[in-house]
């Protein structure tokens, strides 16, 4: 920033240190949301803050003070990275966190998943008996294996690693 | 101005960061963890941001898309291969 900045300079440090305090305190209020939100999903939602939008607010303010047209693109380069990881990894962390329950399904005002979940389910267990009449000539482990691994975990509990 | 706007982001992101330690530090399972570590890092990636903003220089980009980069690949990783160890539901 500049020292004893007059005119055109002082607007820009003061729209730079808006920018600035704005992007810190999306950092803090996704501090407040981990602290005060009743279970993982919503704490996630209170995690995307300084991700995407406190990111961006930093980076314009880099942008501001840099002065060249150069850095522009960089940063535009650097915030489509983090957009680009960002929603796979909430994605992955999402997925595990219901696969594994970490959820209150009372707070929730719709679950379109656990539909979905229970038709697998249902499928599943339809395939497995079948395969189990069909596969009495054969060994005992044959035709079940696959289907067991293969299918998505349902609500009984026999999920692996990879559910 | 400079000065002013060092401290007030340094205290916010220093708040924040405390936040994120004690949501890392009590849990209460191992996801609450790898979210509260992923906004630890953004938070320290916020405070490059702004050093670099405030002292006009590029040096901390390249270390800024590490950090997007190793949150990344940590996050997915332990969520890849997270299992549920508990006994009982919904106590998260």
């Amino acid at each position: 920033m500049t020292p004893n900045a007059t005119g055109a300079d002082a607007v820009i440090d003061a729209v730079t240190a808006v920018l600035l305090i704005v992007g810190a305190l999306m950092s803090l209020g996704a501090a407040i949301g981990l602290l005060r939100f009743p279970d993982l999903m919503s704490r996630m939602h209170a995690a995307t803050k300084p991700q995407v939008l406190g990111l961006f607010l930093v980076l314009a303010a880099i942008g501001l003070q840099m002065r060249e047209w150069w850095v522009w693109p960089i940063l535009v380069v650097a915030w489509i990275f983090q957009l680009l990881t960002v929603p796979v990894s909430a994605h992955m962390v999402g997925r595990a966190g219901y696969r594994t329950k970490h959820l209150h399904p009372e707070l929730l005002s719709t679950d379109e998943l656990e539909a979905v979940v229970l038709r697998a389910a249902v499928k599943r267990d339809a395939e497995k008996a079948e395969g189990s009449d069909s596969a009495i000539p054969r060994t005992a482990n044959g035709g079940n294996a696959g289907a067991n691994r293969g299918s998505v975990g349902g609500p009984d509990g026999s999920r692996g690693p990879s559910a | 101005m400079k000065d002013i706007v060092l401290i007030v982001t340094a205290v916010i992101l220093s708040l924040a960061a405390a936040g994120a330690i004690y949501r890392i530090a009590v849990g209460p399972s191992l996801l609450d963890r790898v979210l509260a570590a992923d906004v630890l890092l953004a938070i320290l990636g916020a405070a490059l941001a702004v050093d670099m903003a405030v002292n006009r220089h590029l040096n901390n980009l390249v270390l800024l898309v590490a950090l997007t980069l190793i949150g990344f690949v940590g996050s997915v990783t332990v969520a890849r291969f997270v299992a549920d160890r508990r006994g009982q539901v919904n106590d998260s």
